[in-house]
């Protein structure tokens, strides 16, 4: 067990902080506390390439593909760093977090040299395309087909089938995509992990107005989509694997930046109290107390999960992790509208738009539906972890 | 950085669940309740010869000088089999208040014997309506020709019956708060001193009222300056809550291994009803508790050893979280036993007792939770929100 860090690791620290300062007091001042996916899209691919020059963007990966070799406490450093500075959410989030280290694990050298730069450059973005309308807990019946074009088509796959909950799709240059490569297959058998550039005209993205009123993500149709019959991670076939595989990095550093923007939420309730005198009432200090107990020890079990992942296996604490904070979400943004107050279900305009606390009220709806439901995610902890039997499941 | 444990920390973990595993099961248990004093001289040698009452005491008092991560090890693993032993009182409490508290020659006295096994200590600290101090103390210390005189009543003293070392907390007449506060170190054999062992709801941990009748005390039986101990017993008090939540997550996650093995072998409706997502629900649940438990109580005995400017944070997180979780465990596993689990014959009432009892000891959770909130109210919070 140690806490600390070493002074060379102190060192880093200082040269991490000093840059983010110099953007965020400087060039990039407007970018200060932005959240998920506000703010003007052309500024914030700025902030994505400003990153990447300097290699801040992707610091974890091997230096030829723009990253820094930096280790696990150097990325823990500067994830906390980051928040320090109320440096912005990432728009390069999904190419950053779950594509590049799906490619950097699973591709061939050519897919790395081809895809990682520009992603650690911030100059390509991405999105997910795994949930469709009828595989949503359910994810192995994924519909979407993709087959190798014949003849002269044959170095082609065309994709057809609809993607659903595809965020940050408005924005992305390429997505990775779950598809049914073996005709007739069933369930995780038959699936391929494909890559496919968004810009063509077989693909089309309609945004999904969410119950915050926001669109923060889309449907995506694939309508005889092509892409190169290279772009398959994995072998074809193996899909499932690769997908899953790409879940898991979501419990990495990216974790303590997601707390960054939690501890933002926590602190505006905390503002909104001491303005409101709310913070006199016994219930609502210890809700408050409460709420900053889950967020430490969202922190300190993101710190066990980097652990255990450098000791290359899936911990227990991964498997709970996303349980744990989407529900401890929910109940902070009702205690978010709870400090609030009646005031707080006036929207501040004449349109359908809220701040930051009952947007979180509101948005924290979904923490607990996407990324796994947590009934899922209990019946994953129960069965996988606990090892308890499974449910015959209908075919 | 590295948030993990070493692996002679494993080490440690291991050999005493091994040891407690054969020591210390569910009948030996039984046993020990029964007998008087509530624990197992024979079980306290052993741990004595094996030095872990030494664990975390400095190499120049005779003990091993490791830190409080490796004692709440020991915590955690006898936490998981309710050892009913004075280890916590002895090793956890009376240890750091000696150490944080008293001269360097009361310290070589004191804490060799505590190394070696040779003392019980027990720790009267709470008055009758055990509030954990400074509120409620019940017992005042006056000046007296010979010395100082103790008198007074304190309650909810763990392990008094069977202690050899009384450590009392004491207030001088008129300071408030941690102001004002003094700890003597009296043989439980003093005139004037009583002790009255209670029934408690908990069976694993013994307490007694202890009154102190005009006591006489000497002036070297003060640890440290009369009226100054304010402080060390703010940081003792700590570290023992550090030690609590360690010993409540081994009770969590013992709970939750009897629950799961339960789960797999009971069978209804022609199925084992580990396949009822109802019930695959529940334990799922208490698993998630005890992983964030692990968390706060492994950060906060880092933080014990690395980071004692977070100390009080750390502690009210770990005392508070554990012991919430404990409960919930401990209740999950009565329900998901059903019947048996209801039955004096079946350990889980003794887990469900012993988390009520755990969480009620040296400040409850909600008055953790406003501790904290009193400390970032105030801006005096150790540590930024992130």
């Amino acid at each position: 067990m140690k806490l600390g860090f070493t002074p060379k690791e102190e060192r880093f620290r200082a040269e991490a902080a000093a840059w983010l300062e110099g953007q965020l007091s400087g060039p990039f001042r407007d970018m200060r506390g932005l959240s998920g996916q506000g703010g003007l899209p052309l500024r914030r691919r700025e902030w994505e390439r400003a990153l990447g020059a300097a290699r801040w963007s992707c610091i974890g990966w091997p230096e030829e593909y723009g990253g820094r070799d930096a280790s696990l406490a150097e990325q823990v450093i500067f994830a906390e760093e980051y928040a320090r500075a109320d440096a912005p959410g990432r728009l390069g989030y999904m190419g950053v977090e779950l594509a590049g280290p799906t490619i950097l694990a699973f591709g061939t050298d050519a897919q790395k040299r081809r895809f990682l730069p520009p992603i650690a450059r911030g100059e390509e973005l991405w999105c997910q395309g795994y949930s469709e309308p009828n595989a949503g807990s359910d994810l192995a019946s994924v519909r979407t087909r993709a087959v190798l074009g014949e003849g002269l088509e044959a170095r082609h796959w065309v994709i057809n089938g609809q993607k659903t909950w595809t965020s940050f799709a408005q924005f992305a240059d390429w997505s990775f995509v779950l598809c049914r490569t073996e005709e007739g297959s069933r369930g995780h058998r038959g699936l391929s992990y494909l890559l496919i550039p968004m810009h063509q005209s077989g693909v089309t993205v309609r945004p999904i107005r969410q119950m915050t009123g926001g669109a923060d993500f889309n449907d995506t149709f694939f309508v005889d989509a092509r892409t190169d019959a290279e772009n398959v991670v994995g072998a074809v076939g193996d899909g499932w694997k690769v997908a899953m595989a790409t879940l898991s990095f979501e419990r990495g550093v990216s974790t303590l930046a997601q707390q960054m923007s939690f501890a933002n939420e926590l602190r505006a309730i905390m503002s909104a109290a001491e303005a409101n005198g709310l913070i006199q009432d016994p219930q609502i200090r210890q809700r408050l107390a409460h709420a900053y107990i889950g967020l430490r020890l969202m922190r300190y079990s993101a710190l066990r999960m980097l652990a255990s992942a450098e000791a290359g296996k899936l911990s227990n604490e991964a498997y709970t992790y996303k349980i744990f904070w989407a529900s401890w979400r929910k109940k902070l943004g009702e205690l978010a509208l709870d400090v609030l107050g009646p005031r707080g279900e006036i929207a501040a305009g004449a349109s359908y738009e809220w701040e930051l606390l009952p947007r979180l009220f509101l948005g924290s709806r979904a923490d607990t539906i996407y990324g796994g439901t947590s009934q899922i995610q209990r019946n994953i902890i129960a069965e996988r972890a606990l090892g308890l039997p499974r449910e015959s499941r209908s075919s | 950085m590295q948030f993990a444990h070493s692996e002679e920390q494993q080490q440690i973990r291991a050999s005493a669940r091994a040891l407690l595993s054969a020591r210390a099961a569910p009948a030996q248990l039984r046993e020990t309740l029964r007998t008087p004093g509530g624990y197992d001289p024979k079980l306290w040698r052993t741990l004595g010869d094996l030095g872990w009452m030494g664990l975390a005491v400095p190499e120049q008092y005779g003990g091993a000088g490791l830190g409080w991560v490796e004692l709440c090890l020991l915590q955690e693993e006898q936490g998981r089999r309710l050892v009913a032993s004075p280890f916590f009182a002895t090793s956890a409490l009376a240890a750091p208040l000696i150490l944080l508290c008293a001269h360097e020659a009361q310290r070589r006295e004191l804490l060799p014997r505590i190394a070696a096994g040779e003392l019980r200590i027990a720790c009267a600290l709470s008055g009758s309506d055990g509030r954990p101090p400074p509120d409620g103390i019940g017992v005042s210390l006056a000046s007296s020709v010979q010395g100082f005189t103790l008198s007074g009543v304190s309650d909810f003293v763990i392990h008094g019956d069977s202690a050899d070392l009384l450590l009392v907390l004491a207030r001088t007449a008129l300071p408030q708060g941690m102001d004002g506060l003094s700890v003597a170190a009296i043989p439980v054999t003093t005139a004037g001193v009583s002790v009255y062992p209670h029934v408690m709801l908990d069976l694993t941990r013994p307490m007694s009222r202890v009154e102190f009748h005009e006591v006489s005390v000497q002036r070297e039986q003060l640890l440290g300056e009369p009226g100054a101990a304010g402080r060390a017993v703010e940081e003792a008090l700590d570290l023992a809550r550090i030690a609590l939540a360690a010993e409540a997550l081994g009770g969590a996650e013992q709970t939750l291994e009897m629950t799961t093995a339960y789960l797999k072998e009971r069978v209804q409706f022609g199925r084992p009803i580990g396949i009822f997502q109802a019930l695959k629900h529940r334990v799922a649940d208490m698993m998630t508790e005890v992983e964030a438990a692990k968390s706060a109580a492994w950060y906060a005995a880092c933080v014990a050893d690395e980071r004692r400017e977070e100390l009080a944070e750390a502690a009210a997180i770990a005392k508070s979280y554990c012991c919430d979780a404990f409960f919930n465990c401990a209740a999950n596993a009565i329900q998901l036993h059903g019947g048996i689990g209801f039955t004096w014959e079946h350990e889980a009432h003794l887990y469900f007792k012993r988390a009520r009892a755990t969480a009620t000891l040296l400040g409850s959770p909600a008055w953790q939770r406003e501790r904290l909130v009193r400390g970032f109210a105030s801006g005096k919070s150790a540590t930024p929100i992130f």
